[in-house]
């Protein structure tokens, strides 16, 4: 281990916090989908990392479980999108309030 | 401690690549471009599971990542034709106002840990050695014997997603449902 694990840490939270404000200031759909990827990845870095660190192969077993939860968000998550930009013809956020209260 | 200074030149780059394009991807207005640099950062990251042993995740990041998930993407903002004039949301300000204690307290958490944390380096080096070599294969054994219920699971839902996005895409499957 060349690197301490720290650092993966840290990178780790930059990208997680990157992923945060993306999906909190952006307006469009598919900008908002592509930051909870981000923040997907940064918790697979903190998996793959640890497993390193301890010599426990159960950490990539669960990166691999958080690629196939990744995929299926991805694939109904883009069909919602479909779904919506054919009802309203728009993919942002603001104008989608039928189930505000 | 050649050795030590390669792999630190080499989490550097990786790292810095890695932050540097998950800012673009947020930054960035056109959805294609975002899509793009999440592509760069997908091929980073499998870069930095091979610096730390995961070559079956590393290969599984590109194709998984790269090649399936990246694509849907680029095809739905194709297909939907998206105007480059996104600018970001109202209520950036209320964001921003939330993400600057998080970011301290981020700040504060890691330089507790970093200054507080033993110097725990004997434990791995003798654990290093009964680590196999072959990381398929003993992903493969693991997978399939002690996390057997769990990889059936995910299986399930990757039928479940598939369904449902088939159903929440087609075009009017209610009326056609009731003849």
């Amino acid at each position: 281990m060349t690197v301490p694990v720290s650092y993966y840490l840290i990178l780790s939270a930059m990208v997680f916090l990157t992923g945060i404000v993306g999906v909190l200031i952006r307006r469009n759909i598919i900008a908002i989908l592509l930051s909870v990827e981000l923040m997907l990845n940064a918790t697979n870095i903190n998996f793959v990392a640890f497993s390193e660190h301890l010599q426990d192969l159960g950490g990539q077993v669960f990166v691999f479980f958080a690629l196939t939860v990744a995929a299926a968000e991805v694939a109904v998550g883009l069909a919602i999108i479909i779904a919506l930009h054919r009802s309203k013809s728009s993919i942002n956020v603001e104008e989608f309030n039928l189930m505000k209260w | 401690m050649k050795g030590w200074i390669v792999g630190q030149l080499f989490f550097g780059y990786f790292a810095g690549v890695i932050v540097l394009t998950a800012v673009l991807v947020v930054a960035l207005k056109n959805p294609v471009y975002s899509a793009l640099s999440l592509l760069v950062m997908f091929f980073h990251v499998a870069g930095l599971y091979v610096t730390l042993h995961a070559e079956f995740l590393a290969a599984v990041q590109i194709i998984v990542y790269a090649g399936a998930i990246l694509v849907l993407y680029l095809f739905v903002v194709m297909l939907l034709n998206v105007k480059g004039d996104d600018r970001y949301h109202r209520q950036w300000r209320i964001a921003a106002f939330v993400c600057l204690p998080l970011l301290l307290e981020f700040m504060v958490l890691l330089a507790g840990s970093v200054a507080s944390s033993p110097p725990a380096s004997a434990a791995p080096a003798e654990a290093a050695e009964t680590a196999t070599p072959n990381n398929t294969l003993a992903i493969g054994e693991i997978l399939f014997s002690t996390y057997l219920f769990p990889f059936e699971v995910a299986s399930l839902i990757l039928l479940v997603a598939m369904i449902g996005a088939i159903i929440l895409a087609k075009k009017d499957v209610m009326e056609s449902s009731t003849p």
